[in-house]
């Protein structure tokens, strides 16, 4: 067995495991620790797929940024505690149900594909971060000026929503 | 070199994309379902990228300077813009509920109904 392969093997079932915990375990700040071990492994399969920019992108946003705003949100509502109650038994086995059923019904109609990746010597420098900014900025220009708009949007949306009501001059 | 058939990158996100499905179903906390919605965007990210190495791999070996498969990767990265400003909103209003009704349990939201 190829190392590539067992590195694919190991980060399937770090995923995998850490998904099913962040799912299953009752503490809120675990849940947040678990997913940013899911966003490392999604991370290493990037690396395993030559995707060298977006694995760093996905190391940085996702498993950084973002995972530290949920953990933020959290200490600050002060969740760290088993406090949730549970839905009851009957509509948990039926969520777990459907969940299958639409795993079982998506792998029944995605097995045919035959394509296969990492093959070859020397391929593969699309994911580099060269030939992805040269898209970028001469391609996809207009999107990425217009994403910039989306952040301040949302971050005047976001500090609207957060701010006190009854602190607001016009209340 | 190894040949791992994109197969195997469908099931794992087909997987992570149904784990995260059972999660919105079954936790109250408001929290947990919006980071089990993030868990599905990464098994769609996952997806995206193992397609476009497939498809790089079947355009590389005609042609060794094709760039074929470089605007998935794009995709994903914008993807990953609109999910980092998406999840800020998402919070602030997660906040503001909290601030209302001192919970963030989703089964006290049912007063639009009433």
């Amino acid at each position: 067995m190829h190392i590539t392969e067992i590195l694919f093997w190991m980060l399937t079932a770090l995923a995998l495991f850490s998904a099913l915990m962040v799912v299953s375990s009752d503490n809120p700040v675990h849940s947040v620790l678990w997913l940013i071990l899911v966003f490392i492994a999604i991370t290493g399969h990037y690396i395993l797929m030559n995707a060298q920019f977006l694995a760093i992108v996905n190391m940085i946003v996702y498993a950084g940024a973002i995972m530290v705003l949920f953990l933020f949100v959290i200490m600050f509502m002060n969740l760290n505690k088993e406090s949730e109650p549970q839905k009851s038994v009957w509509l948990r086995l039926a969520a777990v149900v459907s969940g299958g059923s639409l795993l079982l019904i998506l792998v029944a109609a995605l097995k045919d594909n035959t394509g296969y990746i990492n093959s070859m010597k020397g391929e593969g420098s699309i994911g580099l971060i060269k030939n992805l900014g040269k898209t970028l900025f001469t391609e996809y220009v207009v999107p990425f000026e217009i994403s910039s708009i989306l952040f301040l949007s949302a971050m005047v949306g976001a500090v609207v929503l957060g701010k006190k009501e009854n602190s607001s001059p016009a209340a | 070199m190894p040949i791992i058939p994109v197969n195997y990158y469908i099931f794992l996100a087909v997987a992570l994309f149904a784990i995260g499905i059972v999660g919105v179903l079954t936790r109250r906390n408001a929290i947990i379902i919006f980071m089990c919605i993030e868990l599905m965007l990464n098994a769609v990210n996952i997806l995206l990228v193992a397609f476009s190495k497939m498809h790089h791999v079947a355009a590389y070996a005609l042609d060794k300077t094709t760039t074929v498969g470089t605007e998935a990767q794009l995709f994903v990265f914008f993807i990953m813009v609109v999910a980092a400003a998406e999840v800020t909103v998402g919070l602030a209003i997660i906040v503001m509920l909290y601030r209302n009704i001192h919970s963030v349990d989703i089964n006290f939201l049912n007063r639009l109904k009433h």
